[in-house]
């Protein structure tokens, strides 16, 4: 499960070793037979880390699910509880303790917090009296996991929420922890840059933590050259738009069918792989379990086509499939033994390409299935018209492709100062909450605000629709910028897209030569600074850093002598870009664009607080969005 | 690996493909297997056949097969099948409770120390008192005679920086005030947001309020944390105290109308509701909560009312159209549609009437004619769909004139099922000749259709509609009837 993270540039597994050898010594720790009651939220994140297996072969024999009430009877000497340092998690593990029958079972418990140990836990488990049965209570520093061979993630929810909603900067710090412990494994990082407050931030707290540990400098040759700080708050667009790649529909449909997406594998009706099981294999019974697929590069295909814009899906898959079946057809040519028998050698692989094609085509016809979209964008005098191949009478793609109209409207500057007629339709028809407001937010970022009468009219259509108590997410929404009124007469988003180029008007679907083909012609903020950081400079672009909240700033980090590295001749740049709040898979796909140019020079490790989307991101800025 | 005949099952078992095996051992999956036996010794969810397959096994759950999420369901379900299962895979442990607990051969405290347990179960507390041992609150655990050793003189950079480390710290030693803004200083510049909630928490026992409201005042980083670690514990009341003394007094306003989501009881939550209204919010907020409180009052007479009638059964519309829901707690457009679904009519002056609710709420004309033609149309009150259009001017006439598109009306109508009569007079009203045609199309309005093509005097449109319509059906007669009119002059 683990190869994929050594292809890339950078060997992220050595990071995922050093979370499996301190998981190991953790666990032999606690001698003896062992139950683990998990906090639900951490068996994801684990499960990048190690398999039951591992924690087989360190005697954890139960595994159960942390719930109130008392714990089910296991036979074993320890009871460790892996959690997030979260108050309700205390109280759950305060009633599993008390309601423990101390008689007939006396069993040991521990704690493990995740990533981080917690005064305010503690002191609430000394509350309710439960401290003192506690054998140890340890932390699992997991700050950084490694998701794919050039994607890391904290999996840390709240992240923007914290960050820029409630000035709490105690995920900023366990960045910094993170990145530190990153350049312990992968040497120190020479160069960093950053644009945002809490960029800065980061950035202070590790040469500060530096110094600190300046007499331990590590000997490791540096794998990165350069990382960029980004923060959230200076692209609040680019998480709004409706997500363009593949990655991102089939996620999004994941989370669509069954609400919840385990963050590497997406699970898949069995219907939809009935017809093509059968061809297959004739005569075995229908599958009854839903699929699961693994998604990150170990899958050939899928690393191949993910990040490619739905509209390029199509061709990509029937390109593949024409591959395959010329492979199959060799066999008629092989005619001496030799022949075969290479032929044959090469089946297994050929049989694994045809199945994993299979998949993706019923899944690319799930998802047409569902959004009802597709398929020519054409650009006609700046005004863009989609011309579907459905009928008429399909709404949904029709409402689908009312909303990407508006969208790129929005991004393209067109009436944003106007009271926006399909927003308003669809409040009338009470669509989603968090469609309106992602489309709301959009139209008062893109026009640096809504003038003070078009906000009110929103928020009252808004409270008046939805109840009143969505005032307080209304609240949160313009405490963090995405919703604000108009402060100056100047609107300077028009600037920024003209200067960094935000709008393509010929964007390339199908074989990109530039990163806007993500979005369909948008060219997500994040991406273009980094683009135009590694070349030409951001000295070129100071007027347009200036329009963006907080500063931006460059910072040189001392090497020890001798570990200055000597770049050959065309070699690449690595870059280590980390999003402080977020990032989406339509920013990393254009990342991963960037690096496979042939002329880039650099290539980029993807690190963030938090993998997010447009509704997993306004969800979290709801204020409890799931009150009675 | 592949030996004889390419037989399909053959590659699957020789395993060459390995993106979808999930352990990171080449040999794990195998392993897993016998571990899982190991584990739960219960029937496998993996059919054999299946386990050639080129994706992921999942149990019934979704969940991949080995992967943790799946194993703890796994490994907990085997608990609650049959003991006997169970000592078949583990040798039984005997957990009378006189037997010592450490017959494993390991010492419990050999876990992290080192150090000799001492006894039984009931030491497990005197364990901590080892200084060595890794220690994270002491004070928390500890009789304060026992640190009496170590108390010894940290400066507040050496206490935060053990307290980072995971070590034995005390604060309380930190006495005067100034020495604990030291402390709390220290804390803030580490960053470490624990350490600062730490430091905190000693501070909010150990200081009056009054003074470290004042003290927070100018520490912005602390009183972030502050406000945070308030809002954790939910300690309501003196959140609402500082945010008055740091004139805070929007937020705290909002933080306590939040409170309101907690009340379940109707009543409740509208003297609740009431409280809030002189709260200091912005003039806009303070609107939507008196909105939001008259709202809820006048639901709570609704529904008491509407309640009695229909249980009653007095009224015609309760007995055709159950009530599906209570109407309480619903936003305010649901309420109007309420409203003119079951009190439609009713006098202006009356709580429940439309009207009276469109006026006191300042619903706007598209809303209210939205919502109303909803209702109406819901309960194909077509006559009163009608009279929402029809508007008279000074000389008398009568015109149907709409605040939105009269293609969105015909949607409306459509999805409720209106007749092709009713429909009809909405899509000739659509403006837009290419759209009122399409619209006209999608909902079969032979007539609109025709009399447009007609009226464009598009001759070529009314002969391929003709193929369309039924051979001798009053529509084909009368396409039939307009090609044939000489008067007609085509403009093809």
């Amino acid at each position: 499960m683990s190869a994929h993270l050594s292809y890339g540039r950078v060997n992220l597994n050595i990071l995922r070793e050093a979370a499996r050898k301190e998981l190991r010594e953790f666990l032999d720790k606690c001698a003896g037979s062992k139950a683990i009651v998990w906090d639900e939220y951490l068996t994801g994140p684990f499960g990048l880390i190690a398999q039951y297996s591992l924690l087989k072969e360190h005697e954890v024999e139960k595994m159960f699910t942390l719930k109130g009430g008392r714990l089910p009877a296991a036979d074993v000497k320890n009871i460790i509880f892996f959690v997030r340092p979260r108050l309700e998690l205390m109280d759950i593990i305060a009633e599993n303790v008390i309601s423990e029958d101390k008689m007939h079972s006396p069993r040991d418990f521990h704690i493990l917090f995740v990533p981080r140990r917690s005064m305010l836990c503690e002191q609430r488990l000394k509350e309710q009296g439960v401290l003192g049965s506690l054998i140890n209570i340890d932390e699992y520093i997991l700050d950084l996991i490694p998701y794919d061979g050039d994607l890391l993630s904290m999996e840390s929810e709240g992240a923007f929420r914290e960050c820029y909603l409630e000035s709490d900067q105690t995920s900023l710090y366990h960045t910094a922890k993170g990145l530190m412990t990153l350049q312990a494994l992968y040497g120190t990082i020479p160069q960093i840059f950053g644009k945002g407050e809490c960029a800065r931030h980061v950035a202070n707290m590790m040469l500060r933590m530096k110094r600190e540990f300046a007499g331990s400098q590590t000997q490791i040759l540096p794998v990165f050259d350069s990382l960029l700080l980004l923060d959230r708050n200076i692209d609040l667009l680019t998480p709004l738009a409706t997500q363009l790649t593949y990655e991102d529909n089939l996620r999004g449909l994941c989370r669509f069918v069954y609400g919840v997406l385990d963050l590497c594998y997406v699970k898949l009706p069995p219907e939809k792989f009935a017809a093509q099981k059968k061809q297959v294999e004739v005569g075995k019974d229908l599958p009854t379990e839903p699929k699961k697929m693994q998604l990150n590069s170990a899958e050939e295909l899928y690393a191949e086509i993910r990040d490619k814009n739905f509209n390029a899906i199509g061709a990509a898959l029937s390109k593949k499939a024409k591959i395959i079946s010329a492979a199959f057809e060799e066999r008629h040519n092989a005619k001496t033994v030799g022949e075969i028998k290479q032929f044959v050698s090469q089946l297994p692989h050929m049989q694994a390409a045809r199945s994993s094609l299979a998949n993706h085509t019923s899944i690319a016809e799930l998802i047409k299935d569902i959004t009802k979209r597709l398929l020519l964008i054409l650009v006609d005098r700046g005004k863009w018209i989609f011309s579907l191949f459905l009928s008429h009478s399909d709404s949904a793609s029709e409402a689908f492709f009312d909303n990407l109209t508006v969208e790129q409207e929005f991004m393209t500057g067109v009436d944003t100062d106007k009271v926006n007629t399909y927003i308003e339709d669809c409040i009338a028809q009470k669509d989603p909450l968090i469609k309106i407001l992602r489309l709301v937010c959009m139209q008062s970022v893109c026009n640096n605000g809504l003038k003070q009468k078009i906000l009110d009219y929103y928020k009252r259509e808004i409270l008046q629709t939805y109840g009143y108590e969505h005032m307080l997410t209304l609240n949160n929404l313009e405490k963090t910028g995405l919703l604000k009124p108009q402060t100056s007469t100047r609107n300077n988003y028009p600037t920024i897209r003209k200067t960094l180029k935000l709008w393509m008007e010929d964007a390339n679907e199908q074989n990109p030569n530039d990163i806007s083909y993500v979005y369909s012609g948008y060219a997500p903020l994040s991406i273009r600074l980094t683009q135009v950081l590694a070349r030409p400079g951001w000295r070129s672009i100071e007027e347009v850093l200036k329009m963006l909240p907080g500063p931006h700033f460059e910072e040189r980090q001392q090497l020890p002598a001798g570990l200055h590295k000597k770049r050959q001749q065309g070699e690449n740049r690595t870059t280590l870009v980390f999003f402080l709040g977020g990032v989406t898979y339509a920013e990393i796909a254009a990342l991963r664009f960037l690096s496979q140019m042939e002329d880039g020079g650099t290539e980029y490790i993807i690190a963030t607080t938090k993998l997010i989307n447009g509704t997993s991101w306004i969800k979290s800025l709801m204020d409890r969005p799931e009150a009675p | 690996m592949i030996r004889g005949k390419p037989d399909e099952d053959e590659y699957w078992n020789s395993s060459k493909f390995k993106a979808f095996t999930f352990d990171d051992e080449d040999d794990d999956f195998t392993r897993l297997k016998e571990s899982k036996r190991a584990v739960n010794s219960i029937r496998s969810l993996v059919e054999e056949e299946d386990e050639e397959d080129d994706v992921e096994k999942v149990s019934w759950s979704g969940e991949p097969v080995g992967s943790i999420s799946w194993s703890v369901k796994e490994t907990a379900s085997s608990i609650r099948s049959t003991g006997e299962v169970r000592d078949q895979s583990f040798p039984k442990i005997n957990t009378a409770p006189s037997l010592p607990k450490n017959s494993s051969g390991y010492s419990l405290s050999s876990l992290f120390k080192g150090k000799a347990k001492t006894g039984s179960f009931q030491s497990f507390s005197e364990s901590f008192g080892e200084t060595s041992i890794r220690n994270y609150a002491p004070e928390l655990r500890k009789p304060k005679s026992e640190y009496k050793d170590y108390v010894s003189d940290w400066t507040p950079e050496e206490t935060v920086k053990r307290m980072q480390q995971g070590k034995v710290y005390s604060l309380e030693k930190f006495r005067s005030l100034q020495d604990k803004l030291l402390l709390l200083d220290e804390a803030v510049n580490a960053h470490d947001g624990n350490v600062i909630t730490a430091v905190l928490i000693y501070l909010k026992k150990s200081l009056s309020k009054e003074n470290l409201f004042r003290e927070l005042i100018t520490r912005e980083i602390a009183l972030r944390h502050y406000i945070h670690f308030l809002k954790e514990i939910e300690e309501q009341k003196l959140l609402v105290e500082l945010f008055k003394s740091l004139d805070r007094t929007e937020d705290m306003a909002l933080m306590q109308y939040r409170d309101h989501l907690n009340i379940r009881d109707e009543n409740k939550r509208r003297d609740f509701l009431k409280s809030c209204l002189s709260l200091p919010f912005s003039p806009d907020d303070a609107t939507h909560v008196q909105d939001h409180y008259t709202l809820l009052e006048r639901q709570i007479i609704i529904e008491a009312n509407d309640k009695q009638v229909e249980s009653s059964g007095q009224a015609d519309i309760f007995k055709k159209y159950p009530r599906k829901a209570s109407i309480l707690n619903m936003p305010i457009i649901t309420t109007l549609y309420y409203s003119c679904f079951y009190h439609y009519g009713e006098s202006d002056g009356t709580y429940s009437s439309p009207a009276n609710i469109r006026k006191t709420f300042r619903i706007s004309d598209k809303q209210f004619l939205l919502t109303c033609l909803g209702a109406r149309a819901k309960l194909k009150a077509w006559f009163d769909v009608d009279a929402l259009f029809t508007t008279k001017n000074w000389l008398g006439y009568t015109k149907k004139r709409s605040p939105i598109g009269f293609h969105r009306i015909v949607d409306i109508l459509q999805k409720n099922n209106a007749p092709v009569q009713v429909l009809q007079e909405y899509v000739n009203l659509v403006e837009d000749a290419e759209q009122k045609i399409s619209l006209a199309q999608k909902y079969k309005c032979h007539d609109v259709i025709i009399n447009t093509y007609r009226d464009l005097k598009d001759r070529q449109q009314l002969i391929v509609y003709r193929g369309k319509v039924e051979r001798g059906s009053s529509e084909y007669r009368k396409i039939e009837e307009i090609l044939s009119n000489s008067q007609i002059r085509w403009k093809n």
